[in-house]
């Protein structure tokens, strides 16, 4: 029996996992898919936004706001890559400039410090790339740019060094209250917990229906991106939006963490919450939209292009609140929602609390998890010590990205273990340069198959059903 | 930092090539680097025959060619580093590797030939548009599980792309056990070597679809099908035309890009349609003391080409080395005219033969190619057929280009009506 079980893996479950595993609780952190941040967590626009755009006095306002504030210091504790990067939204005309100055209101309204508009000159001063058609920006100085997936993954391998259990594959299809716990079944394994916390993403209004909460339901909305060599990653310095639309924030050209350069989202509402297919259509989208922001946008260079759902709630805020007894949704977080998910694990405790859960704080609790790209950092001389006691990390396999073997034997080994080519991919970059894993993937998928010691051909792309090799050859 | 006389990154058949011909040339000290465990590079996963008519007159397998350097290396006991990663490249000919024995070092060098190869083309390259399942592979990737490994990465297959990799790789699949769908090209036309065609795709009944495309890629964890659909002389696809075609697996072969991230970190000016170095005859580039040979300089359609290239490169760091380096001669810039996409060398010393390999931008019929200085006319020759898959050449003798100083130097084709 737990005392708190959490439904779904992505950035918001890994953040509550994290906060609740600083108290004397027993937590399971429950995620449907092969690995954690499979869904909107690992396809969005990677933004830790000032907050601004959120309507004043909503929960996402306060909650994006408090969240960036937070962010910087979680980064640094969960060992993530984090930079204050500022971000722009660019007016082409005066119709658009006063938009910018409703979402400068707002944004003061909302706590968000150091906003101001600018003009074309300083604009351009600032970011010599962006077309002479943008007149205006509103520059937002603590904007800031975070890899979403290495923050959830951390996030989750540091609840699990605190003691919470995770548990994949594990696909949540019942729940019973059973008066002073919930039963909880994926159709094989039941879960005994006296508490739940949902946050299945597009899947939570599912969830909730299991308690009978159906006051709010969620429509995927598709999003696409398209990911820009590393040549390109320092065409623009800020993350560059569009003025805001009912449908999203628009289309964005932004530098990524990692030193790429990320295009998009589209936004379209969509009905298969599985679907994350990408179109033409939506890829001309972007493209046509980063010709009018950026000169010379490098279409050329597209690596990889993908897709990610929103998980919009027709509620119109961040579905938070406690529907019936012991049982606590953070549904529906769909943008900010990465920037507000430390604020969010920290109001997903108060609601606990408020229910009844006895938080008590854990003494040996250790909030500090080792980055995964410790050593790429090092100095030449401490990586010659690294590579003496342990020679896989002198065994360099993915060529684009730089990652050694001993990077990769790590993270299988690491919490929250890798047990396939893309959960490698997710947590030391191999397979994610140029070349796209055309000449490193075969060696990975040897290296998983010696280390979770099973056969070659059941190494999977991404968990059951995404076999790589069918079979020996003749 | 250890030094040496010359270091050769990339130990395949450039690689091997250029170090043979630079030790026979008297240089003692040189330091071939390999990512792989082994000499050969890629050599060593195309295990099906026509390698070395060229070069040996005979026919061999990729791993029976790459032998012949491999034992040459060991015969001329020239030292090489395997599994050794190259990070850097300076123009100072500073050149920075790891691997698990020595960690990470540096090696101060006279000269540098790159020889580093090229990669596949990705699907990400490409905007299909669809999911992102396994079963998505280029050939190259899909040719090391099988043949390597010794894995069958897919049983239907549709083949995007008709380069020489992807008809190798019909016919290697189809062997193994694989039904191979369709390969589709883009183009009206294949960019693979007509013998391959014939052997690969004509003798086992794949059908070759020209002007056709994928478009989209179904499937949730694996491929379940492929969306192909054929194009307009524009290559954009047509409304209507598109077909569903069942398969789990998607191979890519379309196209190689020459790996030039070490180049541009030295520093070397690169040509953008090779996306390779600009170089002289030497093939040196526009850093002194540092040669480019092989697919990392343009891409070949055959390894024989290869070693040749490579054996020029050998030999004028060798010579850079030993400080043979006559500088007085003139350079002529050669340009491309209609027809020619572009040439290698880019650049010639009009103090030798230099024989001057290009290809072409379309299939041609009675082409004329001429290499014209301004309006005067110094060489013809006249072709049967040329396509871009098949690389053309032209030997430019000293004689034919003496007295030449003018940068206007085209060669371009001529087609009869």
């Amino acid at each position: 029996m737990f005392d708190v079980v959490i439904i779904g893996a992505g950035v918001v479950g890994g953040m509550i996992a994290r906060k609740l595993s600083g108290y004397n609780l027993s937590i399971c952190l429950v995620e449907k898919e092969s690995d954690v941040a499979m869904g909107a967590t690992k396809a969005n626009s990677a933004i830790i936004h000032a907050g601004f755009d959120a309507a004043v006095g909503s929960l996402k306002a306060k909650l994006n706001v408090r969240g960036s504030e937070m962010m910087e210091n979680v980064a640094r504790e969960l060992g993530v890559k984090y930079r204050r990067n500022g971000s722009m939204v660019l007016a082409f005309n005066d119709d658009e400039k006063t938009v910018l100055d409703d979402l400068l209101e707002r944004g003061v309204k909302n706590g968000v410090e150091g906003m101001r508009i600018i003009d074309s000159d300083e604009l351009h001063r600032l970011e010599p790339n962006i077309t002479d058609d943008v007149k205006y920006a509103l520059l937002a100085p603590s904007g800031a740019i975070i890899c979403p997936y290495e923050l959830a993954i951390a996030a989750v391998g540091n609840a699990m060094d605190n003691g919470c259990e995770l548990k994949t594959e594990y696909n949540v299809k019942n729940i019973i209250n059973d008066g002073d716990c919930y039963l909880i079944s994926d159709g094989e394994n039941e879960i005994r917990s006296r508490y739940i916390v949902n946050c299945a993403g597009v899947y939570s209004d599912a969830i909730a229906t299991l308690v009978g909460d159906t006051s709010f339901s969620v429509t995927p909305r598709r999003g696409e991106y398209m990911l820009v060599d590393k040549e390109f990653g320092t065409v623009v310095n800020h993350t560059l939006f569009r003025v805001p639309s009912k449908m999203g924030k628009g289309i964005l050209v932004s530098p990524t963490v990692d030193g790429n350069l990320l295009l998009g989202p589209t936004s379209e509402d969509i009905e298969d919450k599985s679907d994350v297919s990408t179109t033409a259509p939506g890829l001309d989208t972007i493209l046509k939209s980063v010709y009018e922001t950026i000169k010379n946008p490098p279409s050329r260079s597209v690596i990889t292009s993908f897709c990610g759902l929103r998980s919009t709630p027709d509620t119109g805020d961040f579905v938070i609140n406690v529907p019936c007894e012991r049982f606590v949704n953070a549904a529906g977080i769909e943008s900010p929602g990465l920037s507000s998910s430390p604020a969010i694990a920290e109001y997903v405790a108060e609601l606990l609390s408020g229910a009844g859960l006895v938080l008590e704080k854990k003494e040996d609790y250790n909030p500090i998890r080792e980055p995964s790209h410790k050593f790429r950092e090092m100095s030449l001389e401490e990586k010659n010590r690294f590579i003496a006691e342990n020679p896989a990390y002198g065994r360099y396999i993915c060529r684009c990205e730089e990652v050694s073997e001993g990077e990769i034997i790590a993270a299988i080994h690491t919490n929250p273990p890798a047990r396939n080519l893309d959960a490698v991919k997710r947590r030391t970059r191999s397979g994610m340069g140029r070349c796209q894993g055309g000449f490193c993937s075969p060696s990975i998928v040897s290296i998983l198959a010696r280390e979770l010691g099973i056969p070659f051909e059941n190494v999977t792309k991404s968990g059951e059903g995404s076999i790589i090799n069918f079979e020996r050859t003749k | 930092m250890i030094k040496t006389d010359l270091v050769i990154i990339g130990a395949g058949p450039a690689g091997m090539s250029a170090a043979v011909a630079a030790r026979k040339k008297g240089i003692e000290s040189i330091l071939l680097l390999d990512r792989n465990p082994f000499l050969g590079g890629i050599l060593e996963q195309c295990i099906h025959n026509g390698f070395g008519l060229h070069k040996f007159k005979e026919e061999l397998t990729g791993p029976e060619y790459a032998y012949k350097y491999s034992k040459e290396v060991e015969e001329l006991g020239i030292e090489y580093k395997l599994g050794t990663m190259v990070l850097d490249v300076t123009s100072d000919k500073i050149v920075t590797a790891v691997n698990e024995k020595d960690g990470v070092f540096t090696v101060q060098a006279k000269a540098v030939i790159l020889a580093m190869g090229c990669r596949e083309r990705s699907r990400g390259a490409l905007n299909i548009s669809g999911t992102r399942p396994a079963g998505i592979f280029t050939a190259g990737t899909a040719q090391k599980y099988v043949n390597i490994d010794g894995y069958l990465p897919g049983k239907k297959v549709v083949i995007l792309g008709s380069g020489d990799i992807g008809l190798i790789m019909a016919r290697r699949m189809t062997l193994e056990g694989a039904e191979v769908k369709a390969v589709c090209e883009l183009m009206p036309y294949s960019g693979g070597l007509t013998r391959n065609i014939v052997q690969c795709l004509d003798d086992f009944d794949i059908p070759l679809l020209l002007s056709h495309t994928v478009t989209k890629i179904h499937g949730d964890k694996r491929v379940t099908g492929v969306t192909i659909c054929e194009v307009d002389e524009n290559r954009r696809p047509i409304v209507g035309k598109e077909r569903y075609i069942e398969c789990d697996t998607l191979l890519l072969s379309v196209g190689l890009i020459p790996e030039n991230e070490l180049s541009k970190k030295a520093g070397i000016k690169l040509d953008s349609i090779t996306s390779g170095a600009v170089v002289n005859g030497n093939r040196e580039t526009s850093v002194p003391g540092i040669f480019a040979c092989g697919n990392v300089l343009h891409v070949h359609d055959l390894v024989d080409f290869v070693s040749d290239e490579a054996e020029i490169a050998g030999n004028a760091a060798a010579d850079f080395i030993m400080d043979n380096c006559s500088d007085s001669a003139v350079q002529i810039c050669l340009n491309t005219g209609f027809g020619v996409r572009y040439t290698v060398p880019q650049v010639i010393d009009q103090s030798e033969d230099t024989r001057v390999f290009f290809r072409v931008t379309d299939i041609f019929k009675k082409a004329k190619i001429l290499v014209k200085d301004g309006d005067r006319t110094i060489l013809t020759l006249k072709r049967e057929h040329c396509a871009p898959g098949e690389m053309e050449s032209v030997l430019l003798k000293k004689t034919d280009i003496e007295g030449i100083c003018s940068n206007n130097v085209n060669i371009l084709l001529e087609v009869e009506e």
